[in-house]
């Protein structure tokens, strides 16, 4: 059979490879850039695989783990900081084994992009002392995740892949592979599925024993290579192996080129052959110095006397990502050439192209419409004149720091608000303590903190922004949203029920466009002791479009702008003096109508004007 | 090798016009590789797509100094990346600007004519494109983006005709909005040849 060749985003390639694997099950939660790889699977599947978002990471791989003790191939996705989330069962997992083989996909985001932290997933797999795979291309992603499988079957251990998000997201034709089929053989009881101490002592020395049997088996591997020749070298993988190929077609030097796509266990054997090649090694890499700390740790227990540069040594950056610029930067000094074709340094806009204008700063911010704008809109007008801290939360609405609303005064990770306004309170008595979260996060992390609230009797209220989606990654849905992957229907889990049933002492809901009835809703649930809650509904202007737009009426609008500068709707702008409705943006929320003093706002059916 | 960079204000429809080239190059029998890099925020930020047709790329994205074309949504998002642009390259440029928030906000409102002047300056191919008045022809103001790479082929920037970018739309296009993205290309590449 003729090989099928997809353009297919990295995430893509990644589920298609699992696809065919031949796994049964596939759960994650959301998370840039991680969430395409879940998405492309319930897209894709025969009904043959049991696709989930789970309610959170930890929740995805323990169900994954489960079906892994049945003996059925399992793909768990993630971004970095859901790691953190799923470390309790991961670490378990890592002493404890697995069955059927199980990939845990942990999306990396150097830069970062879209993240809290800049976490590297390498060092959490020599950590919980787990294999990793770290894919340079769309293409060679796809491949791993055979790859992966099969090592995971081998040892009955989970297996990571890292990909970072220029691999995540990034598009490249990939030659697909005829599924494979993997008829899981169900559980067989066993006490080596009972996580005890003297279990976990026996199983720590057996890791200990294979890891470096793995590391042998990596040195290998087809995709560790050395290519080239001379005694300068080059170590690196994941993305930093296609930035360095791309930055050596500047150079005509000879180089020898180590590229690491498994960095645990470290691939000892070929690396010391590598270090034999060489005199002086520079080692590009993104973020944590993995691969120079091993080959530093060969030429100490090995007497090779090659001398590394990277991160350790201060020549390269521990935060950020690499690119085809910096690379070609560094082999340039590596080299001792002054420059290269690709120095930044000399560019267009500082040689003879004269000053750049001064260019607009384009901050992320709520869409046009939102709702979460209304609902922060409304806590700040029943808060007024009163001392008030409000806890954000991770999701759009993070974006409610940016003036004028600036309604974010801390942020940590997924439900910690809630439990921080807690925290703020016992220092603080006398503020108002507002925490923010969303429908989704709720589900992951919010429910925890709302049964310690109530617990410690504490006097916080908790606005649930439910826009019925998870809103931030694309649109997932979630258990308050009655959707499944599967494509069935469950029963809708009602947030005021939820509330109520974990003894909040007042739930109230409200939409949030209506600006009067929120405030005062608020105003209620402020003055109320003890845990209170509003949860305000109103859908996200990305998933579910009106035809409805607002238009101004020049002759009514003074120019005062208070609509601009009280709530900064992108798709309020300015023209000639007067507020103007960008067409192109504005969802007809209506926002803006409740707040000018001159009725100069109305909606219309939405026909372009 | 073609480098091309798609580049603008989230919402434009920046994402289907990169897969738009993609796919036609793809047609063609070249390899393609591409990057979006999209923001925390879709909505409302810079937005930059990376295209790469050829056949020893590695990277998913372009090094400064090294696109062949850059297509700008937006001037201003057009000149920030200009850094990417070679020597000899082409820029297809919307005349049409986007203010940002933070620009309402302060009154600071920044001046399209300004990085437009900037840009023609530039000792480079320019090509300037009147963005409402081809939305306006078309009736729609949602294939600008479409429009735009018509204006890039017709400059003779892409290494690809209105005919073979056509047949990518009639596979790639949901069916009840094919006629108006071809339309869309149509009237963009009559705007270069005018």
């Amino acid at each position: 059979m003729a090989q099928k060749t997809a353009f297919l985003m990295g995430n893509q390639a990644i589920a298609h490879g699992a696809l065919a694997a031949g796994i049964t099950v596939a759960a994650g939660y959301p998370g840039t850039p991680s969430s395409e790889i879940i998405e492309t699977i319930a897209k894709n599947n025969t009904e043959r695989i049991h696709v989930e978002w789970s309610t959170n990471e930890k929740a995805a791989l323990e169900v994954a783990s489960g079906a892994s003790f049945a003996g059925a191939r399992t793909l768990v996705t993630m971004k970095q900081v859901g790691l953190n989330v799923a470390s309790d069962p991961l670490m378990s997992l890592a002493y404890i084994g697995i069955k059927g083989g199980m990939v845990v996909v942990v999306a990396d985001d150097p830069g970062p992009i879209s993240s809290q932290t800049e976490q590297d997933t390498r060092t959490f797999a020599q950590y919980s002392k787990l294999p990793v795979f770290d894919p340079s291309s769309p293409e060679e992603a796809y491949e791993m995740i055979f790859d992966a499988f099969e090592l995971s079957e081998k040892y009955h251990t989970p297996v990571l892949l890292r990909p970072t998000t220029r691999v995540c997201h990034g598009y490249a034709q990939v030659q697909l592979r005829e599924a494979e089929i993997h008829v899981p053989t169900g559980f067989s009881k066993d006490p080596k599925w009972v996580i005890f101490p003297r279990l976990s002592y026996e199983n720590h020395k057996a890791i200990e024993v294979r890891n470096p049997k793995i590391g042998e088996e990596f040195s290998s591997y087809g995709k560790n290579f050395i290519e080239g020749t001379g005694r300068l070298g080059i170590a690196c993988g994941g993305i930093s192996y296609a930035y360095v190929k791309e930055a050596l077609k500047e150079f005509s030097a000879e180089i020898t080129l180590f590229k690491v796509s498994t960095p645990f266990p470290f691939p000892d054997a070929l690396a010391l052959e590598f270090l034999a090649q060489v005199e002086e090694v520079l080692v590009i890499e993104e973020l944590d110095p993995v691969i120079e700390r091993a080959l530093i740790a060969l030429c100490g227990s090995n007497k090779v006397e090659s001398r590394i540069h990277g991160k350790l040594d201060g020549t390269t950056e521990f935060s950020g990502e690499q690119s085809t610029e910096t690379a070609a930067e560094l082999i340039a000094q590596l080299l001792g050439e002054a420059s290269s074709s690709l120095d930044v340094e000399e560019d267009l806009t500082t040689t003879a192209r004269g000053d750049i204008p001064v260019l607009p700063i384009r901050p992320p911010s709520l869409c046009a419409g939102c709702p979460h704008r209304a609902a922060f809109y409304a806590v700040k007008q029943a808060a007024k004149g009163h001392k008030a801290v409000f806890s954000g939360d991770i999701g759009c609405y993070t974006l409610g720091n940016t003036p004028p609303l600036d309604m974010v005064d801390t942020c940590l990770c997924m439900g910690a608000g809630i439990t921080q306004a807690q925290g703020l309170h016992i220092v603080e008595p006398d503020a108002l303590n507002f925490a923010f979260i969303g429908d989704s996060t709720f589900f992951a992390s919010g429910m925890t903190g709302i049964v310690n609230a109530v617990y410690n009797q504490t006097d916080i209220t908790v606005i649930i922004l439910d826009n019925s989606t998870t809103a931030m990654t694309g649109g997932q849905a979630h258990p308050g949203t009655s959707k499944t992957l599967m494509g069935t229907t469950s029963p809708h889990i009602s947030l005021e029920e939820v509330l109520t049933s974990l003894q909040v002492g007042l739930v109230l809901t409200d939409n949030p466009l209506d600006l009067a009835s929120s405030i005062s809703t608020v105003t209620e649930a402020m003055n109320f002791e003890g845990v209170s809650a509003v949860v305000f509904k109103a859908p996200c202007v990305q998933l579910f479009k009106t035809a409805l737009r607002a238009v101004v009426d020049l002759d009514k609008c003074t120019g005062c702008k208070r609509c601009i500068h009280q709530i900064g709707c992108p798709a309020l702008v300015l023209g000639a003096g007067k507020v103007v409705i960008d067409d192109s943006l504005c969802n007809g929320c209506g926002l803006c109508l409740s707040l000018c003093n001159f009725s100069a706002i109305s909606l219309t059916g939405g026909v372009c004007s | 090798m073609t480098d091309c960079l798609l580049t603008g204000v989230g919402g434009q429809g920046i994402v289907f016009a990169s897969k738009l080239i993609s796919q036609t190059a793809m047609r063609q029998g070249r390899k393609v590789r591409t990057a979006e890099t999209i923001g925390m925020a879709q909505r409302g930020g810079s937005v930059v797509s990376h295209v790469r047709i050829g056949e020893d790329d590695y990277s998913p994205l372009i090094a400064k100094k090294h696109a062949d074309l850059i297509i700008g949504f937006e001037p201003s998002e057009t000149v920030r990346v200009i850094d990417y642009l070679k020597s000899d390259g082409a820029v297809v440029v919307n005349n049409q600007g986007v203010q940002s928030i933070s620009a309402a906000l302060t009154g600071d409102e920044y001046e399209v004519g300004t990085a437009l002047d900037y840009l023609s300056s530039l000792p480079i191919r320019l090509v300037v494109c009147d963005g409402w008045r081809l939305c306006r022809e078309v009736q729609n103001s949602k294939v600008l983006n479409v429009a735009l790479v018509g204006a890039a082929a017709a400059a003779g920037a892409l290494d690809m005709s209105i005919a073979e970018l056509s047949e990518t739309i009639r596979a790639i296009a949901p069916s009840r909005f094919i006629d108006l993205n071809i339309k869309a290309l149509e009237i963009g590449a009559k705007g270069v040849k005018e």
